[in-house]
Protein backbone atom coordinates (compact mmCIF):
# COMPACT_ATOMS: atom_id res chain seq x y z
CA UNK A 1 0.00 0.00 0.00
CA UNK A 2 1.44 3.29 -0.68
CA UNK A 3 -1.13 6.53 -0.40
CA UNK A 4 -4.55 6.11 1.15
CA UNK A 5 -7.20 9.17 -0.33
CA UNK A 6 -9.11 10.50 3.33
CA UNK A 7 -11.53 13.34 1.39
CA UNK A 8 -11.11 13.71 -2.56
CA UNK A 9 -11.12 17.31 -1.82
CA UNK A 10 -13.00 19.34 -5.08
CA UNK A 11 -11.63 17.57 -7.57
CA UNK A 12 -8.56 15.43 -7.19
CA UNK A 13 -7.41 13.51 -10.27
CA UNK A 14 -4.25 11.69 -12.23
CA UNK A 15 -2.80 14.07 -14.64
CA UNK A 16 0.40 13.59 -17.16
CA UNK A 17 1.08 15.78 -19.97
CA UNK A 18 -1.65 14.47 -21.99
CA UNK A 19 -2.64 12.19 -24.34
CA UNK A 20 -1.27 13.04 -27.72
CA UNK A 21 -2.17 11.46 -31.23
CA UNK A 22 -5.35 10.39 -30.78
CA UNK A 23 -7.21 13.46 -31.44
CA UNK A 24 -8.31 12.09 -34.78
CA UNK A 25 -10.55 9.99 -33.29
CA UNK A 26 -12.38 12.27 -31.38
CA UNK A 27 -9.93 11.79 -28.32
CA UNK A 28 -9.03 14.53 -25.82
CA UNK A 29 -5.47 15.39 -25.16
CA UNK A 30 -6.49 16.32 -21.48
CA UNK A 31 -3.32 16.19 -18.63
CA UNK A 32 -2.35 18.83 -16.32
CA UNK A 33 -3.82 22.25 -16.86
CA UNK A 34 -0.77 23.86 -15.57
CA UNK A 35 1.67 21.49 -17.52
CA UNK A 36 5.42 23.66 -15.84
CA UNK A 37 3.80 22.88 -12.42
CA UNK A 38 3.66 19.07 -13.03
CA UNK A 39 6.96 18.84 -14.86
CA UNK A 40 8.80 21.08 -11.76
CA UNK A 41 7.12 18.48 -9.49
CA UNK A 42 8.89 15.69 -11.11
CA UNK A 43 11.97 16.94 -11.74
CA UNK A 44 12.04 17.87 -7.91
CA UNK A 45 11.44 14.20 -6.60
CA UNK A 46 13.81 12.55 -9.62
CA UNK A 47 11.51 11.53 -11.77
CA UNK A 48 11.08 11.47 -15.55
CA UNK A 49 9.33 15.37 -16.62
CA UNK A 50 6.00 13.49 -18.01
CA UNK A 51 5.44 10.99 -14.66
CA UNK A 52 1.94 10.64 -13.66
CA UNK A 53 1.19 13.39 -10.48
CA UNK A 54 -1.88 14.45 -8.72
CA UNK A 55 -3.32 17.53 -9.69
CA UNK A 56 -5.55 18.99 -6.47
CA UNK A 57 -8.44 21.56 -7.29
CA UNK A 58 -8.78 24.15 -4.49
CA UNK A 59 -9.60 22.65 -1.07
CA UNK A 60 -10.18 19.55 0.83
CA UNK A 61 -8.17 16.95 -0.43
CA UNK A 62 -6.22 14.92 2.24
CA UNK A 63 -4.17 11.98 1.75
CA UNK A 64 -2.32 9.77 3.56
CA UNK A 65 1.15 7.89 3.48
CA UNK A 66 1.19 4.32 4.35
CA UNK A 67 4.80 4.34 3.76
CA UNK A 68 8.06 6.38 4.23
CA UNK A 69 8.30 8.37 0.88
CA UNK A 70 9.87 11.14 -1.30
CA UNK A 71 6.60 13.99 -2.61
CA UNK A 72 6.98 17.10 -4.42
CA UNK A 73 3.84 19.90 -4.07
CA UNK A 74 4.35 22.55 -6.83
CA UNK A 75 1.46 24.67 -8.39
CA UNK A 76 -0.35 27.09 -7.08
CA UNK A 77 -0.96 27.61 -2.84
CA UNK A 78 -3.64 25.55 -1.61
CA UNK A 79 -2.30 25.87 2.19
CA UNK A 80 -0.90 22.27 3.02
CA UNK A 81 0.14 21.17 5.87
CA UNK A 82 1.84 17.77 7.16
CA UNK A 83 0.03 16.18 10.11
CA UNK A 84 -1.14 19.83 10.30
CA UNK A 85 2.46 21.56 10.14
CA UNK A 86 2.97 23.98 7.14
CA UNK A 87 4.22 21.43 4.15
CA UNK A 88 7.18 23.42 2.37
CA UNK A 89 6.19 23.46 -1.00
CA UNK A 90 8.63 23.54 -4.23
CA UNK A 91 11.68 21.31 -2.86
CA UNK A 92 11.59 17.61 -2.02
CA UNK A 93 9.99 16.40 1.32
CA UNK A 94 10.22 13.53 2.71
CA UNK A 95 6.95 11.87 4.45
CA UNK A 96 7.26 9.33 7.20
CA UNK A 97 4.73 6.84 6.89
CA UNK A 98 1.27 7.30 8.53
CA UNK A 99 1.54 10.92 8.03
CA UNK A 100 -1.49 12.93 6.31
CA UNK A 101 -1.17 16.11 3.64
CA UNK A 102 -3.60 18.29 3.66
CA UNK A 103 -4.78 20.70 1.61
CA UNK A 104 -6.95 23.67 3.56
CA UNK A 105 -7.96 26.33 0.86
CA UNK A 106 -6.73 28.02 -1.77
CA UNK A 107 -4.48 31.41 -1.00
CA UNK A 108 -3.06 31.97 -4.19
CA UNK A 109 -4.04 29.76 -7.50
CA UNK A 110 -6.32 26.55 -7.95
CA UNK A 111 -4.20 23.79 -8.53
CA UNK A 112 -1.52 21.68 -6.89
CA UNK A 113 0.31 19.01 -8.07
CA UNK A 114 1.87 16.16 -6.02
CA UNK A 115 4.67 14.03 -7.49
CA UNK A 116 5.83 10.69 -5.76
CA UNK A 117 9.36 9.68 -6.22
CA UNK A 118 9.79 6.40 -8.10
CA UNK A 119 6.02 7.51 -9.54
CA UNK A 120 2.28 6.33 -8.99
CA UNK A 121 1.72 2.84 -10.45
CA UNK A 122 -0.97 3.75 -13.04
CA UNK A 123 -1.34 1.79 -16.06
CA UNK A 124 -0.81 3.95 -19.14
CA UNK A 125 -4.19 3.84 -21.73
CA UNK A 126 -3.40 5.24 -25.60
CA UNK A 127 -0.04 6.59 -24.65
CA UNK A 128 -1.02 8.57 -21.42
CA UNK A 129 -1.76 8.23 -17.39
CA UNK A 130 -4.38 11.11 -17.34
CA UNK A 131 -7.68 10.82 -16.53
CA UNK A 132 -10.04 11.35 -19.82
CA UNK A 133 -13.17 11.83 -17.18
CA UNK A 134 -15.72 11.49 -19.79
CA UNK A 135 -14.36 8.56 -22.02
CA UNK A 136 -13.95 6.91 -17.75
CA UNK A 137 -10.52 6.03 -19.37
CA UNK A 138 -6.94 6.54 -17.77
CA UNK A 139 -5.98 7.93 -14.25
CA UNK A 140 -7.20 5.95 -11.35
CA UNK A 141 -9.86 3.35 -12.69
CA UNK A 142 -10.96 6.37 -15.20
CA UNK A 143 -12.29 8.81 -12.75
CA UNK A 144 -11.82 11.33 -10.15
CA UNK A 145 -10.60 10.30 -6.63
CA UNK A 146 -12.79 9.53 -4.21
CA UNK A 147 -12.56 8.43 -0.57
CA UNK A 148 -11.09 5.25 0.02
CA UNK A 149 -8.90 4.79 -2.90
CA UNK A 150 -5.15 3.61 -2.80
CA UNK A 151 -2.96 4.16 -5.24
CA UNK A 152 0.50 2.14 -5.25
CA UNK A 153 3.84 3.99 -5.99
CA UNK A 154 6.45 2.34 -7.75
CA UNK A 155 9.83 1.18 -6.47
CA UNK A 156 12.87 3.95 -5.33
CA UNK A 157 15.17 3.61 -8.42
CA UNK A 158 19.08 4.31 -6.87
CA UNK A 159 19.32 8.04 -7.93
CA UNK A 160 15.86 7.93 -5.66
CA UNK A 161 17.19 6.39 -2.92
CA UNK A 162 20.32 8.02 -2.30
CA UNK A 163 17.79 11.21 -2.28
CA UNK A 164 15.78 10.02 0.39
CA UNK A 165 18.77 9.20 2.30
CA UNK A 166 19.83 12.79 1.83
CA UNK A 167 17.02 14.42 2.16
CA UNK A 168 16.29 12.20 5.47
CA UNK A 169 19.36 12.38 7.14
CA UNK A 170 20.45 16.57 6.45
CA UNK A 171 17.10 17.83 4.94
CA UNK A 172 17.47 20.66 2.95
CA UNK A 173 16.76 24.09 2.66
CA UNK A 174 16.76 25.04 -1.20
CA UNK A 175 13.71 25.50 -3.18
CA UNK A 176 13.39 25.96 -6.80
CA UNK A 177 12.44 29.45 -7.96
CA UNK A 178 9.17 29.16 -9.65
CA UNK A 179 8.26 32.80 -9.84
CA UNK A 180 9.34 33.89 -13.49
CA UNK A 181 7.90 30.50 -14.87
CA UNK A 182 4.27 30.13 -12.41
CA UNK A 183 2.19 33.35 -11.77
CA UNK A 184 -0.65 32.34 -8.98
CA UNK A 185 -2.13 36.15 -8.69
CA UNK A 186 -5.70 35.95 -9.09
CA UNK A 187 -5.62 39.43 -11.64
CA UNK A 188 -3.27 38.69 -14.38
CA UNK A 189 -2.46 40.01 -17.74
CA UNK A 190 -2.93 37.05 -20.26
CA UNK A 191 -0.74 36.79 -23.65
CA UNK A 192 -2.50 36.26 -26.85
CA UNK A 193 -2.54 36.01 -30.14
CA UNK A 194 -5.34 36.63 -32.76
CA UNK A 195 -7.06 33.99 -33.70
CA UNK A 196 -8.77 33.67 -37.57
CA UNK A 197 -12.12 35.16 -36.57
CA UNK A 198 -10.85 38.26 -34.41
CA UNK A 199 -11.10 40.61 -37.90
CA UNK A 200 -14.80 39.33 -37.65
CA UNK A 201 -15.49 41.50 -33.93
CA UNK A 202 -17.19 44.87 -34.31
CA UNK A 203 -14.86 47.78 -34.00
CA UNK A 204 -16.40 48.10 -30.49
CA UNK A 205 -15.63 44.59 -29.23
CA UNK A 206 -12.54 44.50 -30.61
CA UNK A 207 -10.98 47.54 -28.72
CA UNK A 208 -12.82 46.17 -25.28
CA UNK A 209 -11.29 43.07 -25.90
CA UNK A 210 -7.91 44.36 -25.12
CA UNK A 211 -9.14 47.21 -22.60
CA UNK A 212 -11.14 45.41 -20.47
CA UNK A 213 -11.11 43.40 -17.67
CA UNK A 214 -12.98 40.01 -17.87
CA UNK A 215 -13.87 37.42 -15.14
CA UNK A 216 -13.24 34.41 -14.94
CA UNK A 217 -17.17 32.90 -13.82
CA UNK A 218 -18.18 29.93 -11.94
CA UNK A 219 -18.57 27.97 -15.04
CA UNK A 220 -15.09 27.03 -15.03
CA UNK A 221 -13.56 23.42 -15.02
CA UNK A 222 -10.65 21.62 -16.94
CA UNK A 223 -12.74 21.62 -20.11
CA UNK A 224 -13.06 25.60 -20.56
CA UNK A 225 -13.50 28.96 -18.12
CA UNK A 226 -16.34 30.68 -19.57
CA UNK A 227 -15.48 34.79 -18.78
CA UNK A 228 -17.72 37.54 -18.62
CA UNK A 229 -16.79 41.05 -19.65
CA UNK A 230 -18.23 43.39 -22.02
CA UNK A 231 -20.24 41.05 -24.12
CA UNK A 232 -18.91 41.19 -27.46
CA UNK A 233 -20.04 41.00 -31.31
CA UNK A 234 -19.67 40.06 -34.61
CA UNK A 235 -20.23 42.14 -37.61
CA UNK A 236 -21.93 39.64 -38.80
CA UNK A 237 -22.60 35.61 -38.28
CA UNK A 238 -20.02 33.49 -39.58
CA UNK A 239 -20.84 30.24 -41.36
CA UNK A 240 -18.71 27.87 -39.86
CA UNK A 241 -17.85 24.35 -40.25
CA UNK A 242 -15.76 22.39 -37.18
CA UNK A 243 -12.37 22.68 -37.41
CA UNK A 244 -9.46 22.26 -34.75
CA UNK A 245 -9.11 23.74 -31.66
CA UNK A 246 -6.82 23.94 -28.69
CA UNK A 247 -5.60 24.50 -25.74
CA UNK A 248 -6.04 28.21 -24.87
CA UNK A 249 -8.47 28.99 -28.27
CA UNK A 250 -10.95 31.31 -27.35
CA UNK A 251 -14.35 31.09 -28.72
CA UNK A 252 -17.08 33.64 -29.05
CA UNK A 253 -20.82 31.29 -29.18
CA UNK A 254 -23.58 33.64 -29.56
CA UNK A 255 -24.07 34.96 -26.35
CA UNK A 256 -21.37 37.12 -26.70
CA UNK A 257 -19.23 35.74 -23.45
CA UNK A 258 -16.07 34.17 -24.98
CA UNK A 259 -15.11 30.42 -23.49
CA UNK A 260 -11.48 29.48 -22.85
CA UNK A 261 -10.75 26.04 -24.10
CA UNK A 262 -8.48 24.57 -21.50
CA UNK A 263 -6.79 20.78 -20.78
CA UNK A 264 -9.93 18.63 -21.64
CA UNK A 265 -10.98 20.55 -24.55
CA UNK A 266 -13.22 18.71 -26.98
CA UNK A 267 -10.91 18.09 -29.85
CA UNK A 268 -13.37 20.23 -32.47
CA UNK A 269 -15.27 22.93 -32.38
CA UNK A 270 -17.29 25.34 -34.59
CA UNK A 271 -17.83 28.53 -32.85
CA UNK A 272 -15.45 31.55 -34.03
CA UNK A 273 -12.02 31.75 -32.70
CA UNK A 274 -11.21 35.60 -31.07
CA UNK A 275 -7.95 34.60 -30.18
CA UNK A 276 -6.02 32.31 -28.51
CA UNK A 277 -3.62 32.36 -25.14
CA UNK A 278 0.32 32.05 -25.79
CA UNK A 279 1.51 28.07 -24.71
CA UNK A 280 4.04 30.60 -22.06
CA UNK A 281 0.93 31.42 -20.34
CA UNK A 282 -1.46 28.40 -19.93
CA UNK A 283 0.01 27.57 -16.68
CA UNK A 284 -1.45 31.37 -15.57
CA UNK A 285 -4.36 30.65 -16.88
CA UNK A 286 -4.51 27.07 -15.06
CA UNK A 287 -4.21 29.05 -11.70
CA UNK A 288 -6.83 31.55 -12.36
CA UNK A 289 -9.77 30.17 -9.31
CA UNK A 290 -13.87 31.53 -10.47
CA UNK A 291 -14.20 35.46 -9.76
CA UNK A 292 -10.08 36.20 -11.09
CA UNK A 293 -9.52 38.58 -13.18
CA UNK A 294 -7.95 38.55 -16.69
CA UNK A 295 -6.33 41.53 -18.83
CA UNK A 296 -5.75 40.14 -22.48
CA UNK A 297 -2.64 41.65 -24.17
CA UNK A 298 -1.73 40.98 -27.77
CA UNK A 299 1.41 39.57 -28.81
CA UNK A 300 2.88 38.37 -32.07
CA UNK A 301 2.84 34.83 -33.20
CA UNK A 302 6.47 35.03 -33.36
CA UNK A 303 7.04 36.80 -29.79
CA UNK A 304 4.59 34.09 -28.59
CA UNK A 305 7.38 31.50 -29.82
CA UNK A 306 10.28 33.38 -28.17
CA UNK A 307 8.54 33.71 -25.11
CA UNK A 308 7.56 29.76 -25.14
CA UNK A 309 11.69 29.23 -25.79
CA UNK A 310 12.50 31.82 -22.93
CA UNK A 311 10.38 29.96 -20.64
CA UNK A 312 11.82 26.23 -22.25
CA UNK A 313 15.40 27.98 -21.26
CA UNK A 314 14.47 28.40 -17.23
CA UNK A 315 13.12 25.06 -17.57
CA UNK A 316 16.91 24.28 -18.54
CA UNK A 317 18.69 26.14 -16.09
CA UNK A 318 16.16 24.51 -13.41
CA UNK A 319 17.45 21.42 -14.71
CA UNK A 320 20.67 21.74 -14.38
CA UNK A 321 20.34 23.26 -10.95
CA UNK A 322 18.84 20.33 -9.87
CA UNK A 323 21.06 17.88 -11.28
CA UNK A 324 24.11 19.85 -9.32
CA UNK A 325 22.51 19.40 -6.08
CA UNK A 326 21.90 15.66 -6.40
CA UNK A 327 26.28 15.23 -7.81
CA UNK A 328 26.97 17.25 -4.29
CA UNK A 329 24.42 15.46 -2.32
CA UNK B 1 2.94 18.82 -59.54
CA UNK B 2 0.13 17.68 -61.86
CA UNK B 3 -2.72 20.07 -62.84
CA UNK B 4 -4.77 18.94 -59.79
CA UNK B 5 -2.30 19.53 -57.32
CA UNK B 6 -1.32 22.89 -58.68
CA UNK B 7 -5.04 23.72 -58.02
CA UNK B 8 -5.25 22.41 -54.63
CA UNK B 9 -2.33 24.33 -53.63
CA UNK B 10 -3.21 27.61 -54.95
CA UNK B 11 -6.91 27.35 -53.41
CA UNK B 12 -5.33 25.82 -49.81
CA UNK B 13 -5.43 28.51 -46.66
CA UNK B 14 -2.97 28.55 -44.07
CA UNK B 15 -3.92 30.03 -40.45
CA UNK B 16 -2.07 29.68 -37.39
CA UNK B 17 -3.95 27.81 -34.43
CA UNK B 18 -2.29 29.83 -31.33
CA UNK B 19 1.28 29.11 -31.45
CA UNK B 20 1.86 25.33 -31.48
CA UNK B 21 -0.75 24.49 -34.50
CA UNK B 22 -1.68 25.10 -38.12
CA UNK B 23 -5.27 24.77 -39.89
CA UNK B 24 -4.65 24.30 -43.42
CA UNK B 25 -8.38 24.61 -45.16
CA UNK B 26 -8.33 22.64 -48.58
CA UNK B 27 -11.88 23.41 -50.19
CA UNK B 28 -15.30 25.02 -49.44
CA UNK B 29 -18.32 23.60 -47.78
CA UNK B 30 -19.14 19.84 -46.79
CA UNK B 31 -18.24 17.36 -50.07
CA UNK B 32 -16.94 13.58 -50.39
CA UNK B 33 -14.23 15.10 -52.86
CA UNK B 34 -13.22 17.43 -50.14
CA UNK B 35 -13.36 14.48 -47.73
CA UNK B 36 -10.98 12.77 -49.72
CA UNK B 37 -8.38 15.26 -50.17
CA UNK B 38 -8.57 15.95 -46.66
CA UNK B 39 -8.37 11.94 -45.30
CA UNK B 40 -5.07 12.14 -47.83
CA UNK B 41 -3.58 15.18 -46.63
CA UNK B 42 -4.05 13.79 -42.87
CA UNK B 43 -2.82 10.57 -43.58
CA UNK B 44 0.29 12.06 -45.68
CA UNK B 45 1.54 14.02 -42.62
CA UNK B 46 1.13 10.76 -40.14
CA UNK B 47 2.68 8.45 -42.35
CA UNK B 48 6.03 10.98 -43.22
CA UNK B 49 5.96 13.59 -40.51
CA UNK B 50 8.49 17.03 -39.89
CA UNK B 51 10.51 16.53 -36.88
CA UNK B 52 8.31 18.01 -34.14
CA UNK B 53 5.08 16.88 -35.90
CA UNK B 54 2.75 15.74 -32.87
CA UNK B 55 -0.45 14.61 -34.69
CA UNK B 56 -3.01 15.82 -37.67
CA UNK B 57 -6.38 16.30 -36.85
CA UNK B 58 -9.12 15.76 -40.47
CA UNK B 59 -11.96 17.61 -40.12
CA UNK B 60 -15.02 18.44 -43.03
CA UNK B 61 -12.71 20.60 -44.52
CA UNK B 62 -9.79 21.13 -42.94
CA UNK B 63 -6.50 19.44 -41.25
CA UNK B 64 -5.26 20.98 -38.19
CA UNK B 65 -1.49 19.56 -37.22
CA UNK B 66 -0.39 20.38 -34.00
CA UNK B 67 3.46 20.70 -33.30
CA UNK B 68 6.52 21.41 -31.11
CA UNK B 69 7.61 24.76 -31.93
CA UNK B 70 11.03 24.30 -30.04
CA UNK B 71 11.93 20.79 -31.69
CA UNK B 72 10.56 22.72 -35.01
CA UNK B 73 12.82 25.55 -34.11
CA UNK B 74 15.73 23.36 -33.32
CA UNK B 75 15.83 21.65 -36.81
CA UNK B 76 14.29 24.52 -38.88
CA UNK B 77 16.26 26.73 -41.41
CA UNK B 78 17.14 29.90 -39.06
CA UNK B 79 15.25 32.49 -41.06
CA UNK B 80 11.71 30.88 -40.48
CA UNK B 81 9.88 30.50 -37.90
CA UNK B 82 7.76 27.27 -36.52
CA UNK B 83 4.90 28.45 -38.08
CA UNK B 84 6.00 28.89 -41.89
CA UNK B 85 8.56 26.39 -41.88
CA UNK B 86 5.60 23.80 -40.85
CA UNK B 87 3.05 25.93 -43.41
CA UNK B 88 6.63 24.67 -46.36
CA UNK B 89 6.49 21.50 -45.15
CA UNK B 90 2.51 21.03 -46.16
CA UNK B 91 2.94 23.15 -49.38
CA UNK B 92 5.61 20.60 -50.79
CA UNK B 93 3.15 17.64 -49.17
CA UNK B 94 0.31 18.82 -51.29
CA UNK B 95 2.60 19.07 -54.37
CA UNK B 96 2.96 15.53 -54.55
CA UNK B 97 -0.47 14.34 -52.51
CA UNK B 98 -1.87 11.28 -54.64
CA UNK B 99 -5.65 11.71 -53.45
CA UNK B 100 -7.16 8.57 -55.19
CA UNK B 101 -5.05 5.70 -54.15
CA UNK B 102 -4.66 6.51 -50.39
CA UNK B 103 -8.27 5.75 -48.85
CA UNK B 104 -9.36 2.82 -48.36
CA UNK B 105 -13.06 1.97 -48.93
CA UNK B 106 -14.69 0.19 -46.29
CA UNK B 107 -18.92 -0.22 -45.76
CA UNK B 108 -19.55 -1.09 -42.49
CA UNK B 109 -23.26 -2.06 -41.35
CA UNK B 110 -24.49 -0.51 -38.18
CA UNK B 111 -27.32 -2.95 -36.48
CA UNK B 112 -29.74 -0.93 -34.50
CA UNK B 113 -32.51 -1.55 -32.58
CA UNK B 114 -35.29 1.13 -33.96
CA UNK B 115 -38.02 2.64 -31.35
CA UNK B 116 -39.26 1.52 -27.92
CA UNK B 117 -37.06 1.70 -25.08
CA UNK B 118 -33.83 2.28 -26.75
CA UNK B 119 -35.39 4.60 -29.39
CA UNK B 120 -38.14 7.26 -27.27
CA UNK B 121 -38.06 9.92 -29.76
CA UNK B 122 -39.01 7.55 -32.88
CA UNK B 123 -42.58 8.22 -32.51
CA UNK B 124 -42.01 12.23 -32.30
CA UNK B 125 -39.98 12.18 -35.50
CA UNK B 126 -42.60 10.10 -37.04
CA UNK B 127 -45.43 12.43 -35.62
CA UNK B 128 -43.54 15.81 -36.66
CA UNK B 129 -42.78 14.49 -40.53
CA UNK B 130 -46.71 12.87 -40.85
CA UNK B 131 -44.89 9.63 -41.60
CA UNK B 132 -45.25 6.22 -39.91
CA UNK B 133 -42.85 4.91 -37.56
CA UNK B 134 -41.72 2.41 -39.66
CA UNK B 135 -41.25 5.01 -42.90
CA UNK B 136 -38.59 6.83 -40.45
CA UNK B 137 -37.19 3.49 -40.21
CA UNK B 138 -36.58 2.69 -44.02
CA UNK B 139 -35.82 6.45 -44.74
CA UNK B 140 -32.85 6.27 -41.83
CA UNK B 141 -31.69 3.01 -43.17
CA UNK B 142 -32.04 3.00 -47.31
CA UNK B 143 -28.90 5.53 -47.09
CA UNK B 144 -25.48 5.32 -47.23
CA UNK B 145 -23.60 7.75 -45.20
CA UNK B 146 -20.41 8.85 -45.86
CA UNK B 147 -18.22 9.27 -42.25
CA UNK B 148 -16.16 13.24 -42.90
CA UNK B 149 -14.81 12.72 -39.97
CA UNK B 150 -14.60 11.82 -35.89
CA UNK B 151 -14.53 14.65 -32.98
CA UNK B 152 -16.60 15.64 -30.36
CA UNK B 153 -16.54 12.45 -28.09
CA UNK B 154 -13.89 9.30 -29.34
CA UNK B 155 -15.39 7.81 -32.19
CA UNK B 156 -18.44 9.76 -32.70
CA UNK B 157 -18.68 10.25 -36.94
CA UNK B 158 -20.08 13.30 -38.40
CA UNK B 159 -22.23 12.14 -41.08
CA UNK B 160 -23.28 12.95 -44.46
CA UNK B 161 -26.07 11.67 -46.68
CA UNK B 162 -29.10 11.67 -44.53
CA UNK B 163 -32.10 12.55 -46.29
CA UNK B 164 -33.85 15.61 -45.19
CA UNK B 165 -37.55 14.39 -44.84
CA UNK B 166 -36.76 13.35 -41.56
CA UNK B 167 -34.53 16.11 -40.46
CA UNK B 168 -35.96 17.03 -37.12
CA UNK B 169 -35.10 19.53 -34.63
CA UNK B 170 -32.68 19.40 -31.59
CA UNK B 171 -35.20 19.06 -28.35
CA UNK B 172 -35.67 21.71 -26.28
CA UNK B 173 -34.48 20.24 -23.13
CA UNK B 174 -31.13 18.38 -23.38
CA UNK B 175 -31.96 14.86 -21.91
CA UNK B 176 -28.75 14.77 -18.91
CA UNK B 177 -28.33 11.19 -20.25
CA UNK B 178 -28.16 9.94 -23.58
CA UNK B 179 -27.32 5.84 -23.59
CA UNK B 180 -24.09 4.28 -25.28
CA UNK B 181 -25.03 3.32 -28.41
CA UNK B 182 -27.95 5.89 -29.06
CA UNK B 183 -28.54 6.75 -32.55
CA UNK B 184 -30.03 10.20 -33.05
CA UNK B 185 -30.92 12.79 -35.27
CA UNK B 186 -30.08 16.79 -34.75
CA UNK B 187 -31.41 18.89 -37.87
CA UNK B 188 -30.05 17.22 -40.87
CA UNK B 189 -27.68 15.24 -38.93
CA UNK B 190 -27.45 11.45 -37.70
CA UNK B 191 -25.10 10.14 -35.55
CA UNK B 192 -24.39 7.55 -32.86
CA UNK B 193 -23.29 8.30 -29.60
CA UNK B 194 -19.99 6.34 -28.50
CA UNK B 195 -20.43 7.01 -24.67
CA UNK B 196 -22.78 8.19 -22.20
CA UNK B 197 -23.61 11.69 -22.78
CA UNK B 198 -26.01 14.53 -21.93
CA UNK B 199 -27.55 15.74 -25.61
CA UNK B 200 -30.45 16.98 -27.23
CA UNK B 201 -30.30 14.99 -29.99
CA UNK B 202 -33.81 12.63 -31.18
CA UNK B 203 -32.80 9.60 -30.09
CA UNK B 204 -34.47 6.80 -32.37
CA UNK B 205 -32.38 3.72 -31.79
CA UNK B 206 -29.18 2.21 -30.33
CA UNK B 207 -27.12 0.29 -31.98
CA UNK B 208 -25.84 -2.58 -29.93
CA UNK B 209 -22.11 -2.21 -31.55
CA UNK B 210 -19.46 -0.45 -29.80
CA UNK B 211 -17.74 2.69 -31.47
CA UNK B 212 -14.30 3.30 -29.13
CA UNK B 213 -12.24 0.53 -28.13
CA UNK B 214 -9.52 2.52 -25.89
CA UNK B 215 -7.30 -0.81 -25.73
CA UNK B 216 -7.04 -1.33 -29.36
CA UNK B 217 -4.53 0.20 -31.37
CA UNK B 218 -6.80 1.33 -33.47
CA UNK B 219 -9.33 2.51 -31.44
CA UNK B 220 -12.38 3.52 -32.95
CA UNK B 221 -14.84 1.33 -35.08
CA UNK B 222 -15.61 4.23 -37.44
CA UNK B 223 -12.86 6.00 -39.27
CA UNK B 224 -12.92 9.31 -41.85
CA UNK B 225 -13.90 8.23 -45.56
CA UNK B 226 -15.70 4.91 -44.34
CA UNK B 227 -19.05 4.47 -45.88
CA UNK B 228 -22.11 3.12 -43.22
CA UNK B 229 -25.45 1.89 -43.39
CA UNK B 230 -27.71 1.16 -40.54
CA UNK B 231 -29.86 -2.21 -40.64
CA UNK B 232 -32.99 -2.32 -38.83
CA UNK B 233 -32.80 -5.23 -35.81
CA UNK B 234 -34.78 -7.05 -33.58
CA UNK B 235 -34.31 -7.85 -29.88
CA UNK B 236 -33.41 -10.98 -30.10
CA UNK B 237 -30.56 -9.85 -32.87
CA UNK B 238 -29.52 -7.07 -30.63
CA UNK B 239 -29.29 -9.47 -27.60
CA UNK B 240 -27.46 -12.07 -29.63
CA UNK B 241 -24.61 -8.88 -30.93
CA UNK B 242 -24.22 -7.80 -27.03
CA UNK B 243 -23.80 -11.15 -26.27
CA UNK B 244 -21.51 -12.41 -28.78
CA UNK B 245 -19.10 -8.33 -27.91
CA UNK B 246 -18.85 -9.52 -24.76
CA UNK B 247 -17.36 -12.85 -25.50
CA UNK B 248 -14.90 -10.89 -27.61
Amino acid sequence: MSIKILNPGVLTTVQDLGRMGFQKYGVVVGGAMDSYSLRLANLLVGNSEEEAVLEVTLFGTKIQFEKDMVIAITGGDLQATMDGKKAVMWRPIWVKKGSTLHFKSAKKGCRAYISFAGGLSISNIMGSKSTYLRAEIGGYKGRALQKGDVIECNKLGKAQQDLLKEIQHSGNHWMVNYHPLIHTEQTQQIRVIKGTEFDHLQAKSKEEFFHHPFKVTSNADRMGYRIEGPSLSLTAEVEMLSEGVTFGTIQLPPSGDPIILMADRQTTGGYPKISHVITADLCHLAQLQPMATIYFEEVSLLEAVQLMLEKEKMMDEIKVGLRLKRTKA
Amino acid sequence: MSDHQEKLLAEAVFKPLGDSALIVQIGIGIHPNIQKRVYALSEWMNCHPFTGFIESVPAYNNVTIFYHPIIVCQNAPANLTPYEFVCHYVKKVIKQLDIETNQQERCIDIPVLYGGKYGPDLEYVAQYHNLSVEEVIMIHSREEYLVYMLGFAPGFPFLGGMDEIIATPRKKTPRLSIEQGSVGIAGKQTGIYPLKTPGGWQIIGRTPLSLFHPSKSSPTLLHPGDKIRFVSISQEEFDRYREMSECL
